[in-house]
């Protein structure tokens, strides 16, 4: 028995003994919501297992996630998609409501994606989809990039600078865009006065990452938290007023 | 156009004038919308502290009048998107109107329908309760067939369109130059790496779907990837989260194979579905990576907070990694965990710079004039507006 299997039979001797003691002692009721809470704990455990090293526990953990996810998944698109909006209707079709008849269209094209699964003989049939999300999706997307990471970014920025602190932030907002943009022209060398300018956009780009960067570990830290309050105090059922 | 609506309402739709009462109350059908809609206009006015607007419809002149709560109006001071940035709407008062209180039931509320003449009272009430008199004005609601106020969405959109054929074109008659990407430049260094290894190579999709233009530009990546792998003949892995992009990568990776001369290297079961929920999906490749420990990760696409979770893992297992994203969120946690990383457009410069098609390479020398454009106009729109006090061309790339 290695270092790996003794630390492995050692935290699930602990953790067997802490629920024994917690549903023993009533700190964890024995229904559902007990059950509940145990099991949460424990897959919690698994996952951060990983920490430590790849384990059976973190397998088990992993595979449990992605079985649930693709089950949940598949329940969702029964009940909000296909159920309401292509079996029901289709299925109530009669002389009125012929209106539907239409559904069938989307139907077909659901169909012809999953002959990719078929033969090459049919396979092309799955073309006609992609065809019409990728097409789809592509005209959906050209004029609301345009709206939001062009309009929307160009308005502000061509503004009035004024000689107060206002007119000083949109000054530096200005060269940064410019020095920005400057950084990604692809058909000139970054040489020169336009190496300037793309350092300049560089150094720019750097310092918004690292806001950005220091602002999401924040937020991944008050998950984390949200975490660790679980265990202690759902869980572990400490008193104290820790989170 | 929009001008021409307000006009027409000032000139036509004038109700009769009371002392006090709010004036040139005007109801038009609010353009630029799908129906079910209309507008109501009149001039600003001081009004003592606490006086509040009252608005009611009625599909009669004469009533009876369904009220409309204010939370229930979209009441603006200005409303540049459906009357434009001129002067004269900063003295005016609009408020859209989609739905009022049926009588009989208060909290059922009726929509405006389309092709029926409603009339609007609007009044001012004080804050000692006196309500000054009315005033009264129709419009019908109408769906339009065009929105104008994204025209100058459709004109740049366009204008970029025929600068990016110019490129195109451009590029076909002669040589274009691009300068040098270091991620890009890597990736055959990357490659070489997993198979002096003997290791395989995992290319990791991000979470967007197949219409994402970032999932879009991972695929051409992928392309070339695979294409280098059938070559090397070195194992690849491409997980994916999305079946639409699963099935494209399939195809795009089994052409790649057989450009390269090795269709017999192709397996299906080289792009697979991981998981389509985002942790499950890490927590799945995470698992993958420690296992069979790949000598070279290729995260490219539009990633959340999964980001760091596989880059981190990436790192830890020694593996060389280039990721591409747009996810801006995401970028400093990829440029701090991975060995090259193409940020943003750089991404979508990449299936140029890699493959020297002229369409490809022609459309990224439109995108540098479009860019340069836009540039100039910026710079121009400031010194206009800063210098002269002229925001006209502030105003043509109004997202408005």
């Amino acid at each position: 028995m290695n270092r790996d299997h003794l630390v492995f039979f050692l935290f699930l001797l602990v953790f067997a003994a802490v629920n024994i003691y917690l549903f023993a002692s009533g700190s964890l009721p024995a229904n559902m919501t007990g059950l509940g809470t145990f099991i949460a704990a424990g897959i919690t455990l698994s996952l951060y297992s990983f920490l430590y090293k790849d384990n059976p526990l973190f397998k088990f953990a992993e595979n449990l996630y992605v079985g649930v996810a693709a089950a949940y998944t598949l329940n969702q698109v029964w009940y909000t998609v296909l159920l309401p909006d292509v079996i029901t209707p289709i299925s109530e079709l009669d002389g009125e409501s012929m209106n539907n008849l239409w559904l069938l269209v989307p139907t077909m094209l659901g169909f012809f994606m999953l002959t990719q699964l078929s033969a090459a003989k049919y396979s092309w049939l799955s073309r006609i989809a992609f065809a019409f999300v990728v097409g789809l999706g592509s005209g959906l997307a050209i004029p609301r990039t345009i709206a939001a990471n062009l309009l929307a970014q160009m308005q502000p920025t061509m503004q009035a600078i004024t000689p107060d602190f206002a007119g000083v932030n949109l000054f530096i907002i200005l060269v940064g865009v410019v020095a920005v943009l400057v950084y990604f022209f692809y058909s000139v060398e970054h040489t020169g006065a336009v190496g300037v300018a793309s350092k300049i956009g560089i150094y720019f780009l750097m310092i918004s990452f690292g806001a950005s960067f220091g602002y999401t570990i924040m937020a991944r830290l008050s998950l984390l938290i949200g975490r660790v309050g679980f265990l202690l105090e759902e869980w572990l059922v400490l008193q104290l007023p820790l989170f | 156009m929009r001008y021409c609506f307000l006009f027409l309402a000032l000139l036509f739709g004038a109700a009769p004038i009371h002392a006090q009462q709010p004036t040139g109350v005007e109801a038009i059908d609010t353009p630029n919308d799908s129906g079910g809609s209309i507008t109501v206009t009149w001039a600003r006015a001081e009004l003592p502290d606490g006086a509040v607007y009252k608005l009611a419809v009625g599909e009669s002149e004469h009533g009876p009048f369904h009220p409309i709560n204010r939370s229930e109006v979209n009441l603006q001071s200005t409303d540049p998107g459906t009357f434009g940035h001129g002067d004269e709407t900063h003295h005016r008062v609009f408020a859209k109107i989609t739905e009022y209180a049926d009588l009989a039931d208060p909290s059922n509320r009726l929509p405006i329908e389309n092709g029926k003449t409603y009339y609007v009272r609007v009044n001012a009430q004080l804050p000692s309760g006196e309500t000054l008199p009315f005033a009264i004005a129709s419009a019908t609601a109408s769906e339009n067939f065009f929105n104008w106020s994204k025209g100058n969405n459709f004109v740049i959109g366009t204008v970029f369109s025929l600068i990016i054929l110019g490129g195109i074109i451009l590029a076909q008659k002669r040589d274009l130059f691009i300068r040098r990407i270091a991620g890009l430049e890597a990736l055959d260094e990357a490659l070489g790496r997993a198979t002096e290894m003997g290791k395989p190579v995992l290319f990791a999709h991000g979470l967007h779907p197949m219409g994402s233009v970032s999932t879009i530009a991972a695929i051409n990546v992928l392309s070339r990837v695979a294409n280098r792998t059938a070559e090397f003949n070195t194992e690849l892995r491409v997980a994916n989260n999305d079946p639409i992009v699963m099935a494209v990568s399939r195809e795009v990776v089994k052409e790649s194979y057989l450009n390269a001369g090795r269709p017999d290297a192709y397996s299906e079961d080289m792009v697979f579905m991981v998981a389509t929920e985002q942790f499950s999906y890490a927590a799945a490749l995470d698992g993958m990576m420690v296992r069979d420990r790949p000598a070279t990760n290729i995260l490219m696409g539009y990633f959340y907070a999964e980001s760091l979770l596989l880059a981190e893992t990436g790192a830890s297992i020694g593996a060389i990694q280039i990721a591409g994203t747009d996810s801006y969120t995401q970028l400093p946690f990829f440029i701090t965990t991975c060995d090259y990383t193409l940020m943003g457009e750089e991404l979508y410069a990449a299936s140029a710079y890699l493959s020297r098609e002229p369409k490809l390479l022609g459309s990224l020398k439109g995108q540098d004039i479009g860019k340069a454009v836009l540039l100039i106009a910026m710079i121009l729109g400031t010194l206009l507006a800063t210098v002269f006090d002229f925001d006209t061309l502030t105003h043509v790339f109004s997202a408005d």
